[in-house]
């Protein structure tokens, strides 16, 4: 049977198409201001990649942000639903799930069967999420996917006084003009949003094994912050699917077990 | 005196609000707190006074929704342990 | 538009100095001094017995104690005094640990508060002041000492920076924003989003749904309004009621704060930026006179 899973985020719809408990391809765009158009184009570029029809698709479930706005979804789940479940079927150990987006924080707690016990969300503030690091990068005039390789050079752990995405720009044009390091800089960045978020797991208790997913695990300084912070190393998704697309895949996967799949 | 610190941001607000005038300078909230917010130090709003009274350190400030977050965990309503510490009642959470 | 006037010239006000032509400092008991070196702007008044004498306004370089020395000599200017003359300097604002000639440190809360007593008189019991990266409510009694505050610091949103973020992004210099935004027929809805950086790209969105300038400012301005209007809310206010820092000469903010809370605040007779300072030299005295005292 084959189903997939929409994620419509602030920023990127992602998508995931499911076949027989394997990931058969993914796709994200950018969702832009019309919703349905990025997941409509979303959905083709899948299809293609996989070398599918759309009417194979059995059950297509929509999440995230802008779930709403898409009119040939089957159903919907909540990106809570949707993360649990990816994570799940990831790491079946999995008891923690910490998802960083664009504009939102989320992080859930699973028992082993992949069902919600607990969440906290933290949203409506950038500085909890990727928004933070996209606004340093951009301070600091360096490619963010570069960000990671350069943080972990850093020697020097520095403060980080701002709290706000704009007054932390305003900081980082600052601490360049005192000549510090960008790596230090950079590390510093990662740390702070990383102390946001593991906050944030303490309000609803740390179960190990705890998984990191979500577009900003693609940053392997973030991630060794997060790591760092915690005092044991988090699961981030890699061979098998890019950490951005599991709350995607959990919506393909929860797309299969409506179907008796 | 209501000393209010904290702010709000995009998720909201949150305040910790410390009344000067019911503190008595016991400091049973700075030891009741895990995370090191809350000091004895001069009164900085009345410059004039010389006694020490509670308040929210300044590096914790600006996050207090991050560094009280272990205190206050999701669908309970718990009294944070240094509401609870302080006798006179001199501190209460917006949040 | 040229890369100059898209740049830091947004924020260019006048820098201003000013001597009391009414005083001899010769004449004078008590010389006290107060100086605020804030994020952006730095203050320096200098007070006889309790008069203001002298005082200067300007931009705060990259380098805090230069700032307050600068501030300081600019203020004395062409009045023959000098500083080793005054008795006691209290500095104040985000660098008041950085001026180099003070004896104390005094928080700007407790100055402004002092401060707006100076310049609007007993009556006042509320302030509200949004500063270039910070936004104070403060409730003081008659002699203007503080009964509770609050301040926001944290977030841009409510505050000159984010003022500036959405001037930079709607290409409209800062000044005129408060006028702009009164241009609408009607009041739009405000901005939903709190977060400068969210709303941001919600006024993207707006402006190719066709919104003209003017009314994306307005929805920007009754947001910020707005968010104002509830920290002012949850200290309490009571009358009588004044606005300061920069953003009180943007119209378009204190117009709808006026509208949302039904109050009117009074036209300072003195410039608001300078009470920060003001307060931190009248402290000054009173602690120049306990130094007296205890000999």
């Amino acid at each position: 049977m084959i189903t997939a899973g929409i994620d419509c985020g602030s920023k990127n719809t992602k998508i995931v198409i499911f076949k027989d408990d394997n990931i058969v391809s993914t796709a994200s765009v950018l969702s832009g201001f019309d919703q349905e158009e990025a997941a409509t184009e979303v959905l083709s570029k899948a299809l293609e990649n996989a070398g599918l029809e759309r009417g194979e698709i059995k059950n297509i479930v929509a999440t995230g942000a802008g779930m709403d706005a898409i009119s040939f979804a089957d159903d919907k789940v909540t990106t809570i639903t949707a993360n649990a479940a990816g994570a799940h079927f990831l790491f079946p150990s999995v008891r923690t799930v910490i998802d960083i987006g664009a504009e939102e924080g989320r992080v859930l707690r699973v028992d082993e069967n992949g069902k919600v016990k607990d969440f906290g969300i933290n949203e409506k503030c950038a500085a909890g999420a990727g928004a933070f690091i996209e606004a340093m990068a951009r301070a600091l005039e360096v490619d963010i996917a570069t960000m990671g390789e350069l943080s972990l050079k850093s020697t020097k752990q520095i403060p980080m006084n701002a709290q706000c995405t704009i007054f932390a720009e305003s900081e980082v044009v600052s601490l360049i003009h005192q000549k510090t390091l960008k790596e230090d800089i950079i590390r510093a960045v990662h740390d702070a949003i990383a102390d946001r978020n593991t906050s944030m797991v303490r309000q609803i208790g740390i179960e190990q094994d705890v998984a990191l997913i979500g577009g900003v695990a693609n940053n392997i300084g973030f991630i060794d912050s997060m790591n760092r912070n915690f005092g044991f190393d988090l699961l981030v998704p890699k061979e098998l699917i890019a950490p951005e697309y599991v709350s995607a895949l959990g919506a393909a996967i929860i797309a299969k077990e409506k179907m008796g799949g | 005196m209501k000393a209010n610190y904290g702010y709000k941001d995009g998720s909201g607000e949150y305040f910790i609000t410390i009344d000067t005038d019911l503190c008595n300078s016991c400091g049973k909230c700075v030891e009741a707190c895990p995370a090191g917010v809350l000091e004895l130090a001069e009164n900085e709003l009345d410059p004039l006074e010389e006694d020490l009274v509670a308040i929210v350190s300044e590096n914790h400030r600006k996050k207090i929704k991050y560094s009280c977050a272990p205190c206050k965990p999701s669908g309970e309503t718990k009294v944070p342990p240094c509401v609870k510490a302080c006798e006179p009642g001199a501190i209460t959470h917006s949040w | 538009m040229s890369n100059a006037e898209s740049d830091k010239e947004y924020w260019r006000w006048t820098e201003t100095r000013y001597t009391n032509p009414d005083i001899k400092w010769e004449e004078g008991t008590i010389i006290s001094a107060g100086v605020d070196v804030g994020s952006v702007s730095t203050q320096a008044v200098v007070m006889v017995d309790g008069e203001i004498y002298c005082y200067s306004s300007m931009r705060t370089g990259s380098n805090s104690p230069d700032s307050a020395n600068n501030a300081m000599e600019w203020a004395l200017e062409g009045t023959g005094l000098s500083l080793d003359k005054i008795e006691y300097v209290v500095g104040t604002g985000y660098g008041r640990v950085n001026v180099p000639f003070s004896k104390r440190a005094i928080t700007e809360i407790a100055c402004h508060a002092r401060g707006a007593n100076f310049i609007y008189g007993p009556e006042i019991r509320t302030v509200l002041d949004m500063g270039g990266q910070d936004c104070k409510a403060i409730r003081c009694d008659q002699r203007g000492k503080v009964v509770s505050f609050l301040m926001n610091d944290k977030c841009a949103a409510g505050t000159g920076r984010g003022m500036e973020v959405f001037a930079d992004l709607l290409q409209v210099h800062i000044n005129d924003v408060g006028e702009m935004s009164l241009q609408v027929k009607e009041e739009p809805e405000p901005v939903s989003s709190t977060c400068v950086v969210f709303a941001k790209s919600e006024a993207v969105g707006l402006l190719r749904e066709g919104w003209p300038k003017e009314k994306v400012l307005a929805a920007y301005c009754a947001a910020m309004a707005h968010r104002v209007v509830t920290l002012l809310l949850r200290l309490g206010i009571e009358e009588k009621f004044a606005i300061t820092g920069g953003i009180a000469k943007n119209i378009g903010v204190v117009k709808r704060i006026e509208d949302e809370l039904k109050l009117k605040a009074p036209e300072p007779s003195i410039d608001p930026q300078i009470a920060g300072a003001i307060g931190a030299a009248l402290f000054a005295k009173a602690l120049a006179e306990k130094q007296r005292k205890s000999g």
